[in-house]
């Protein structure tokens, strides 16, 4: 932990930037699903969130996000404490994909986008050309453009995906937590939404993604926090800290890094004999 | 235009009937009342005008948009396309709680104890739909009629146990939904129902399109999604108290009309709940003239217009959905 945020700080000059957590607890229906994390992920940089299934990603994001009634813990970013801000301030600074939500309404895939406004918008306000501009710019972004009229209950896994991501976007979050943005996702398309969470954070957002596939975070990722069975386990530079080791001992695989010049590196995989 | 597609029903509306009375003359009773000019017509044709008419065919259209609007909301917080204060149990909860301070002689009680009735049989829905699991739509209907099933049955032993003689035929209209008893307190507690709890429901058309893609999709977006839902179920049930208490248990309005709506103008519910309102104001003023004029001298009970005219159409929102899942 220490080294990551020396090595933050040293990169970046500033010791709050980013998101800082700690003493992250949920518990859920009795069980223990968080167990007392600190972790950080600096600004500027793409974290990728991994470990074996219900390792806790999911619920780690949600806490993150500030939605969960049964955490505790402090939440830091950029300094903030997010736990104490408004709601609505909330909504402005961090955003969250989700995996799999999906609607019975038959809002349009501008409407649904649109939705991404609210935070920005006060109760009387109808959407200004501003609001409707950054719909459109969001959409765009995520290659959907021509899916505007199009009913958000009719799409595809992969579409909606990519529409819930621009909705995202269109809240023009500080903080962009994603569970599983490419899931559902071709590889072309999956490719693109990290060559995007790669933009974004150059822009200064900090994104946080958790990702199943390691090989999309080894390739993809600067930074890797990694859990098992709801604590942290390892965190750091994905190059350092994502190694062969540290696969075996969390998902008992043996693993292999691959990587070629002028390439983003992958991984090998094979069973522990 | 819509707006201006209620007032004309109103207005056609109060001209239905066995006295020949005008449009022209149904404006000039209502300036009459209102303070402007001398009534066009004598006492006894003003007063079916003033006494009988316009607050039946007022309370009708606060009934049809209520129950309109209960039902955009029900389906809204509930996620559910089938939900309606009728399916749901919050009519046949309002009746029970009516009949019951009804025959101890409260008709003061009468709406406190349909919206009591209402609240508690929402209440019991929505725990019966949890209790086994997560809450599906199919499993919010199934405990409604559960819920519908116990409260009917209720509020069929305590009339029968009380009532005797001809008040059992009266009784027996109401629950199936009619408008026939509705004077100036029906308009009076229908349209004060309408303001109290369409004001809160008017301001979160937005907030009801945000909560369609679930509560912590809601939540990531700065909605209060506990306090939403509360005021909005407690909202829809205010409404559909009020309304029970002066018509009864009215059925299907508050799932057909947002359906229809929806149709036209799309799911946005900045639109759609204004919209439903003037829609389900008109329909039921027009489905109430029905009813009463198809077999004139008798009357039919409202209620039975809408169930046949919302029946088959529920029966065929159901088999679309069959299909889609």
């Amino acid at each position: 932990m220490s080294g990551f945020g020396a090595e933050s700080a040293g990169t970046r000059g500033l010791e709050s930037d980013g998101l800082y957590a700690e003493r992250l607890t949920v518990h859920r229906d009795g069980h223990l699903i968080i167990d007392g994390i600190d972790c950080r992920a600096p600004s500027g940089a793409v974290t990728a969130l991994i470990g074996p299934n219900g390792s806790g990603k999911s619920t780690l994001l949600h806490a993150l996000a500030t939605v969960l009634a049964s955490s505790s813990g402090v939440i830091r970013f950029d300094g903030d404490d997010l736990t104490a801000l408004h709601r609505r301030e909330r909504a402005r600074t961090i955003a969250l994909v989700e995996q799999d939500a999906s609607t019975e309404l038959s809002l349009s895939v501008t409407e649904t986008v649109a939705l991404g406004r609210i935070p920005h918008q006060g109760i009387f306000a109808d959407e200004s050309d501003a609001d409707r501009a950054i719909t459109r710019e969001a959409l765009e972004t995520v290659s959907m453009s021509d899916f505007a009229t199009r009913d958000v209950t009719e799409l595809s896994g992969g579409e909606r995906q990519r529409v819930l991501l621009a909705r995202a976007l269109a809240q023009e979050p500080r903080l962009l937590l994603l569970d599983e943005p490419t899931n559902h996702l071709d590889i072309s398309a999956q490719l693109a939404t990290l060559a995007l969470l790669h933009e974004l954070a150059a822009s200064g957002v900090t994104v946080i993604a958790a990702l199943h596939d390691l090989t999309l975070a080894a390739g993809w990722s600067d930074h890797v926090i990694v859990l098992a069975d709801g604590r942290v386990v390892a965190a750091g530079a994905t190059a350092t800290t994502l190694t062969p080791q540290l696969i075996d001992e969390v998902y008992g695989v043996r693993a292999e890094i691959v990587a070629r010049k002028g390439h983003r590196p992958t991984i090998a995989f094979s069973r522990r004999d | 235009m819509l707006a201006a597609a209620v007032l004309a029903s109103v207005t056609f509306a109060v001209t239905f009937g066995p006295a020949q009375i005008t449009p022209a003359e149904v404006w000039g009773s209502i300036l009459h009342h209102l303070g402007i000019g001398p009534s066009p017509l004598n006492p006894l044709r003003d007063s079916i005008v003033w006494q009988l008419r316009l607050p039946r065919v007022l309370t009708a259209g606060a009934v049809g948009a209520g129950l309109a609007l209960a039902g955009v909301v029900m389906q809204a917080i509930t996620r559910n396309p089938l939900a309606d204060p009728y399916l749901l149990g919050l009519s046949s909860g309002a009746s029970l709680g009516a009949v019951a301070v009804l025959l101890l002689g409260s008709a003061l009680l009468l709406p406190f104890a349909a919206f009591l009735g209402a609240v508690i049989a929402l209440a019991a829905t929505l725990l019966l739909a949890g209790a086994f699991g997560r809450i599906t739509p199919g499993r919010t209907i199934l405990a409604g009629i559960a819920v519908s099933a116990l409260a009917g049955a209720i509020t069929s032993l305590i009339i029968f146990w009380t009532v005797t003689g001809d008040s059992y035929r009266e009784i027996l209209a109401w629950l199936l939904g009619s408008l026939a008893g509705a004077r100036w307190p029906a308009v009076t507690i229908a349209v004060v129902a309408i303001v109290v709890a369409g004001i809160p429901i008017m301001l979160s058309g937005r907030v009801l399109d945000a909560v369609a893609f679930g509560d912590t999709s809601a939540a990531t977006l700065g909605i209060n999604v506990s306090a939403t839902r509360w005021i909005m179920l407690t909202a829809a049930a205010l409404l559909t108290g009020a309304m029970v208490s002066v018509s009864g248990a009215i059925g299907f309005v508050g799932l057909i009309l947002p359906h229809a709506v929806r149709l036209l103008v799309g799911p946005r519910h900045r639109l759609l709940l204004p919209l439903s309102a003037l829609v389900g104001a008109s329909f039921l003023i027009w489905a109430d003239t029905v009813a009463r004029s198809l077999f004139d001298p008798r009357e039919l009970p409202v209620g039975i217009v809408t169930a046949i005219i919302g029946a088959p159409i529920f029966a065929v929102l159901l088999a679309r959905r069959k299909v889609a899942s």
